[in-house]
């Protein structure tokens, strides 16, 4: 409030008002131009994703191993095999550690006790997931003596629980307290009623959160370097290394041959459209609750 | 009733039981578990990593803050360029991304209509979205060759007696990653500047304009000393991620351990300097020097990101945004 008193008295109908006026128009100018910035390389981004990813795009991507540098053909069926089965193990493990996690910080922690998980959760958030890498390097790859998929599903799925912790406390905060309180008024113990209640009330919300989290870890290639290495042969087996799509982008990014940056458009198609897809639904299921809820 | 109504621990009380209630401990202490599991993983970060590099920490001593030669073979470890290839990349990308960035928020709470500020919005925490490695590729095949002939080159050709912007343009280097950073950084600074910006009194806002104020007036008295510390803690959630940020960099800045004034030149940074070595390193002091790195950079996240939160949290409380798509 006090900063209004530091106007200089007098300017404000001062004669100046037409400098003032264009100082306006151009800081108004500015404003909007910075929103038009923001918006172009996701245009840009998208863009040229899909134009360059659409013509690489086929059933042999998905289904073929890579074949010896160089050479046409073949595909990333062992990144895709891996990729799920990962993201799998990720989701697996980590959602419901997070829902539950969301649970107790939204109704049970009560006020300080939610802000310091909240706080705690956020910070995790902001971890690199490379370090993240590191982490599921020195508790899973060093003990059990060599990369393997299950290290990289470990890594992801500390990746996947601030995601969905976050999201399922934000859900809960919009299942309107009147619901609780008629499930009181029966009787009904707060656990059932979380759990036959309030959480089904906020089911919708919590499961596109998860599956936001799904396509979020799905893009994720640093934790994976040095947990799931990579692989060229299609492996399912947990303890041995695997593959995984953004760790083969990385790759054939970095590579001379033609054939593998498009393959590698392609797959970025794939998994940007995983992303959007998610992120809109998300964003849909949002809206509608706290429409509806407040 | 009207004095229980909106106050669920009063009701709990009331529900009260004599009989021991399993389900509800047990339940309790499930969810309790998963809470403390959070706080565990956070710890354990630190604990792993911090154990795995303490042979690096033991053989490199203080100096690897301060070393400039990264030369694994002789098992010289000095992290100067990296932890300077960090810094620039980051904090340069940061202060592009802050004028984009505050300028969004400011578009979207204060000047445009809901119409155009929804589509908006949500095009912005998009970019949130697209995975790192994407905009890698994006960085090499498309931005990089763009910089190198339309930016790098005329810049080179004018200014090139300039430090800044000496040596050959070819493209992949610091400029490329710190223009690939400042996009990956944007969303999350000018969510949260939204936030807070949101979150400053409409009474502010009528003060200024019933004293005449026009529009941008208004936002300069009224609106941003107001929201000025949850603006840093917007720009200081940016650097996190921005130091954290891996792929991208990764593939688009060079992976060249020199330190160099010019945005030309190919970097290293932290992050990108653990993705590139660290499965091919091949001693064990090696890995540990590439751990401690590692650790560095952990540190420097958690208390970036544990400062920012807390001025983020003071205007505007409990706003998740930069990190929560909604």
């Amino acid at each position: 409030m006090s900063t209004l008193a530091v106007l200089p008295a007098g300017r404000i109908p001062g004669r100046d008002m037409r400098r003032r006026r264009a100082t306006d128009r151009l800081m108004r100018g500015l404003l909007g131009l910075a929103a038009l910035l923001a918006a172009v390389p996701l245009v840009l981004v998208l863009g040229f994703v899909l134009i360059q990813g659409l013509p690489a795009l086929n059933l042999a991507l998905i289904t073929q191993s890579p074949v010896p540098a160089g050479f046409p053909g073949g595909g990333v069926a062992p990144a895709v095999v891996g990729t799920l089965i990962m993201v799998g193990l990720g989701t697996l493990i980590g959602t419901p550690i997070a829902v539950l996690a969301g649970i107790y910080t939204r109704e049970y922690a009560g006020g300080r006790g939610a802000t310091a998980i909240r706080f705690l959760v956020d910070v995790l958030a902001g971890v690199p997931t490379i370090a993240i890498g590191l982490f599921a390097y020195g508790l899973i790859v060093v003990p059990s003596g060599g990369f393997s998929g299950l290290a990289g599903g470990v890594a992801l799925a500390i990746t996947i629980v601030p995601i969905v912790a976050r999201i399922t406390d934000e859900m809960l905060g919009l299942v309107p307290g009147s619901i609780r309180e008629a499930a009181y008024a029966l009787g009904i113990p707060p656990w059932k009623a979380i759990v036959h209640v309030v959480l089904p009330a906020a089911a919708a919300g919590i499961v596109t959160g998860i599956l936001l989290g799904v396509a979020r870890i799905a893009g994720e290639t640093a934790p994976l370097i040095f947990t799931a290495l990579g692989n060229d042969t299609v492996s399912t087996s947990l303890g041995q290394p695997m593959d995984a799509l953004p760790l083969r982008i990385w790759v054939y990014a970095s590579g001379p041959y033609d054939s593998w940056h498009a393959e590698a458009w392609a797959a970025s198609l794939v998994l940007v459209l995983l992303v959007l897809a998610f992120s809109l639904l998300t964003r849909l299921v949002m809206r509608q609750r706290s429409r509806s809820g407040m | 009733m009207s004095v229980i109504v909106g106050q669920p621990e009063r009701i709990r009380v009331l529900l009260a039981h004599h009989r021991p209630r399993y389900g509800e401990v047990l339940f309790r202490v499930l969810v309790m578990i998963a809470s403390l599991t959070v706080i565990a993983v956070i710890a354990g970060l630190i604990a792993v990593i911090g154990v795995q590099s303490l042979k690096g920490i033991a053989h490199n001593g203080p100096g690897f803050l301060t070393g400039t030669v990264w030369d694994p073979v002789h098992q010289v470890f000095g992290a100067l360029p990296f932890i300077y290839g960090t810094l620039l990349t980051a904090v340069t990308a940061l202060a592009l991304a802050m004028l984009i960035g505050v300028g969004v928020a400011l578009f979207l709470v204060d000047m445009a209509p809901p119409r155009l500020a929804r589509p908006i919005g949500f095009m912005v925490e998009l970019l949130a979205a697209i995975p790192s490695v994407v905009y890698g590729l994006w960085g090499i095949f498309v931005l990089a060759p763009w910089l190198r002939d339309f930016v790098e080159v005329p810049l080179h050709d004018t200014l090139g007696w300039l430090p800044f912007f000496s040596g050959t343009p070819i493209g992949i280097g610091n400029l490329a990653a710190v223009v690939v950073l400042t996009i990956m950084v944007l969303p999350t600074v000018a969510a949260v500047s939204r936030d807070v910006i949101a979150a400053v009194p409409l009474s502010q806002r009528e003060a200024a304009l019933a004293l005449g104020a026009t529009r941008w007036e208004m936002i300069r008295i009224g609106v941003l000393p107001y929201a000025r510390s949850g603006v840093m803690g917007a720009g200081i959630l940016g650097l996190a991620r921005g130091v954290g940020e891996t792929m991208a960099v990764t593939m688009v800045i060079g992976n060249a351990p020199t330190i160099s004034l010019s945005f030309f030149s190919q970097g290293y940074t932290m992050a990108s300097v653990i993705a590139n070595e660290f499965s091919e390193a091949t001693t064990e002091l090696y890995r540990s020097s590439l751990m401690e790195i590692g650790l560095l950079l952990l540190i420097v996240t958690l208390v970036t990101n544990a400062v920012a939160r807390l001025l983020v949290w003071r205007v505007a409380y409990g706003s998740r945004a930069g990190t929560l798509l909604a």
